[in-house]
């Protein structure tokens, strides 16, 4: 019982993180209708920022970390809309979804031949104790790992639902049209979307780095998670990316302790390919009425 | 006045307590008529009306709340496309909707092939489903003849429109659904375009079902008239009957 | 003249595969084999992408499946003409499977699904020793000997492989010229217009997807005596994408698109070897510029450039009659 709870604990804490990158995912393809195949490599990048500016350029961490974030946030938000999403808009997605891919092939292999191959350890946000629930030993990082990411899909859902600004960029995702005519700047509003995303696969990412480390090719698996929280939980609604994430969090982490382990990636993919025969809106999500 | 109402056969298309709802507003109400076989059947009302929704209903691209549609006695609601188009049924549609990198030839014969044979036998036959000669006789019909190897996009608008009305047709479906065929088309090509509709009704007794917004052409196109106001029919009859009813000129006029 | 355009580049082609590989090494033989039998995969891809419009990311694991039945079945004494069908079935069997749910609903499911079997496909190969040799793979298989004709040799194996190729083009030459093919076209340009003509969209698709996938087993039936060795790491995600990437830089929906993408592909990181690990990123990048400059690959900036530089007047037809009607 004891292992369970653990076990249980620490697959919503890696699952919250999931989420994090899940959401990004959605709000992207709500807003842009692009699918972002390299969502992985954004949540891998943030932390080689932070990396280099605290090493090569001696910054405190603490400030690194805020540089990190800039550095996503104006080079995975505003670049990457401005120089590659914008100019492929007009046509459909095949090119933009080409290009997200070999974009990812980019970030990914420039951190390995500019930065290095290896594993790198990512210095950690929170303390590494541990506190007795019940049994079970929990440990502070997982614990506040939660928090976090729980606290900042809460706080984008408020953002989302409650401010003026929130609700005219779900305005621009449902009907960019109708939005531009009651007087939406439907073009900063995709902006921030692509900003937010940057911004939340930042978080995710220094929060996953220190338990994982740093290395070039995380993107690949995060990635995948990041697509498949999103679909499995309904890929219409941040809810859903939420329920997604979480519940891959936790069902990884048991299969890998109770049932398997080789086959502890399959996990994912056969729950994907589960959901798409029997639920395709997700979970959570609404059925947007037929197919053509 | 245009085509032979054959009253004594059933209707060709039945539309019974239809009602759909978009939260709060209720687009169409309750509605039911008959369409008979042969005539052709105007659909019109002011904006906000209900007539698309009712449409679209009709054609099973929205599911209604209630009520049912049905084709010569078969239900229809919820069908797929092209369901509706095996058991007869063809449509046009408001917006351009050609194939424009396929030339006006392979436009029409793709809208007949499907109808003929099997998947196999479209696979191991000839490249042109034996749909040529049949091809080439509406294009002539709708005096296209001349355009038959062009690329659909490079015609002109009115050129797509009789073209998308040829594709309708090619199938030889009993009913045939237009969606305002007479938006953006100068007036030229509307005088041929009804008059090109007349004669095919007249020639093949193929019922058509009108949603239009151009008072002159429908009135002078279609048989009869059912008039939509704020989801509810308030009128129905021939068009000299509707063009004299206080109800219809209220709800065009005022309210 | 213009009649015999066609059948005459079609000739000249063929004439220069023919020739292509003599007094050339080993190595370049290989690597044109390799170019021939990615063109099948990718044309096949080239099927499900460009005319039919999904995306498939599993078309690498078609061919490890592909690869590996012709490789246990040719290790068994099973001859290769006999495996390679069995191989297509297969592949042909799953895609339906594979297919058939992720295209009842609209959107990119296809893409996801096929992400993950991919990914599965990777894992069981990985996993399951027993058959598939593991991490270690299939090694040994025999090239196929037909009567007096033995492939052994390179260049044997190469005109064996140029037969495979032209029959294959042929077959999907074949398909698209069918009433098939304009279903697809109907299809691409638009979609709704094609279901109200009663084009049964979602059986077309999932029958380009199935398609597509049983050409995947027949570049994998190739690979096998090719390589002679085979393992679950050559058919990983990666290599799926490589093969998108070949559909889309040659030309998505043209039919000769996937063999020139596939040629870029292949030769491409040869030219770039001197610049060692960069090479990645300088074709990744490429392809993102060619993306954004030119969506529609190379044969559309061929396309482009022919009407630059020989711009052709074209009149439409009812222009030089007067207007009609």
């Amino acid at each position: 019982m004891a292992q369970f709870i653990q076990v249980l604990l620490s697959g919503l804490a890696t699952g919250s993180i999931y989420a994090m990158a899940a959401v990004g995912f959605t709000l992207i393809w709500q807003a842009a209708k692009t699918v972002n195949f390299a969502q992985g490599e954004f949540v891998m990048l943030p932390a080689f920022f932070v990396l280099i500016a605290h090493h090569a350029l001696h910054l405190p961490f603490w400030l690194s970390l805020a540089v990190g974030l800039a550095a996503a946030v104006f080079v995975l938000g505003y670049l990457f809309k401005r120089l590659i999403v914008e100019p492929m808009l007009p046509v459909t997605g095949l090119p933009l979804i080409i290009s997200t891919m070999a974009l990812a092939i980019v970030l990914k292999e420039s951190v390995k031949e500019f930065y290095g191959a290896e594993a790198q350890p990512f210095p950690e946000l929170f303390p590494q104790d541990t506190i007795p629930v019940l049994d079970a030993v929990v440990s502070v990082q997982d614990l506040l790992n939660l928090a976090v990411s729980l606290s900042v899909v809460t706080a984008l859902t408020l953002f989302l639902n409650r401010t003026r600004t929130g609700r005219c960029m779900q305005a621009t995702a449902q009907n960019p049209d109708v939005a531009e005519i009651l007087g939406v700047n439907t073009r900063r509003m995709v902006l921030y979307t692509f900003l937010i995303n940057a911004a939340l696969a930042a978080l995710a990412s220094f929060l996953i780095s220190p338990v994982y480390l740093a290395k070039f090719s995380n993107g690949e698996t995060l990635g995948l998670i990041a697509f498949i929280a999103a679909i499995v939980g309904g890929f219409n609604q941040i809810r859903g990316a939420l329920v997604g994430g979480l519940l891959i969090g936790v069902l990884d982490n048991l299969t890998a302790t109770y049932v398997t382990a080789e086959y502890r990636a399959a996990l994912p993919l056969v729950l994907l390919i589960l959901i798409i025969m029997v639920r395709p809106q997700g979970l959570v999500g609404t059925s947007e009425g037929r197919a053509v | 006045m245009n085509a032979p109402a054959m009253n004594a056969l059933p209707p060709v298309l039945t539309v019974r307590n239809l009602s759909k709802s978009f939260g709060a507003i209720r687009a169409v109400r309750d509605v039911s008529f008959d369409v008979r076989r042969g005539e052709i059947l105007g659909l019109i009302g002011p904006n906000g009306s209900g007539k698309s929704t009712l449409f679209n209903c009709i054609l099973g691209q929205l599911a209604p709340d209630g009520g049912a549609v049905a084709v010569n006695g078969r239900p229809i609601s919820g069908s797929r496309a092209s369901t509706l188009n095996k058991l007869g049924v063809g449509r046009t549609f408001q917006q351009l909707s050609v194939f424009p990198d396929m030339t006006v030839l392979d436009n029409i014969i793709v809208a007949g092939q499907e109808h003929h044979g099997s998947m196999l036998s479209r696979l191991f036959g000839p490249p042109d489903a034996g749909l040529t000669e049949e091809a080439e006789r509406l294009i002539e019909f709708f005096r296209l003849g001349h355009l038959a190897h062009e690329k659909a996009g490079s015609l002109s608008y009115g050129q797509q429109k009789l073209l998308d009305a040829a594709m309708a047709f090619m199938a030889g479906p009993g009913l045939v659904l237009l969606d305002e065929p007479a938006g953006g088309v100068n007036l030229t090509m509307l005088g041929s375009l009804k008059e090109r509709l007349l004669t095919y009704n007249a020639e093949h007794g193929t019922t058509f079902v009108v949603i239009e917004h151009n008072m002159e052409f429908v009135m002078s196109l279609c048989s009869r008239i059912i008039v939509l106001a704020e989801g509810a029919i308030i009128a129905e009859g021939s068009p000299e009957e509707i063009r004299a009813d206080q109800r219809v000129i209220d709800a065009y006029l005022g309210g | 003249m213009r009649r015999y355009r066609t059948p005459l580049l079609l000739a000249l082609g063929l004439a220069a595969l023919i020739v292509a590989p003599i007094g050339q090494g080993n190595y370049i033989v290989y690597t044109l084999c390799s170019w021939l039998i990615f063109s099948i995969a990718a044309t096949g891809l080239n099927l499900t992408l460009g005319y039919a419009g999904q995306i498939s990311l599993a078309q690498a694991s078609f061919m490890a499946i592909g690869a590996y039945i012709t490789a246990l079945m040719t290790l068994n004494g099973v001859h290769w003409l006999l495996a390679m069908p069995c191989s297509m079935l297969a592949c042909f069997a799953v895609g339906l499977a594979l297919g058939f749910p992720a295209l009842r609903v609209q959107g990119h499911f296809l893409a996801f699904v096929t992400l993950a079997f991919n990914t599965l496909v990777f894992l069981v190969l990985r996993n399951e020793d027993w058959l598939t040799g593991g991490v270690y793979g299939l090694v040994g298989m025999e090239r196929p000997g037909f009567g007096l004709f033995d492939t052994s040799k390179q260049l044997h194996f190469y005109y064996f492989t140029v037969a495979v190729f032209a029959v294959a083009l042929a077959g999907m030459w074949w398909i698209v010229r069918s009433p098939w093919g304009r279903a697809f076209k109907a299809l691409r340009e638009n979609p709704i217009r094609a279901e109200s003509l009663g084009v049964d969209t979602r059986r077309l698709t999932l029958l380009a997807f199935a398609i597509g996938s049983a050409y995947g087993g027949l570049a994998g039936a190739l690979v096998a005596p090719l390589v002679q060795f085979i393992e679950p790491g050559s058919f990983a995600l990666v290599h799926s994408l490589r093969l998108l990437l070949m559909v889309v830089v040659g030309g998505a929906g043209f039919f000769f698109g996937p063999v020139l993408g596939a040629a870029v592909v292949i030769l491409l990181p040869e030219v770039l070897r001197f610049t060692e690990g960069y090479y990645l990123i300088l074709y990744a990048g490429s392809v993102i510029v060619l993306m954004v400059f030119c969506p529609t690959g190379l044969i559309g900036v061929y396309g482009r450039l022919r009407q630059r530089l020989f711009p052709q007047r074209v009149v439409r037809g009812d222009m030089a009659t007067g207007p009609q009607l």
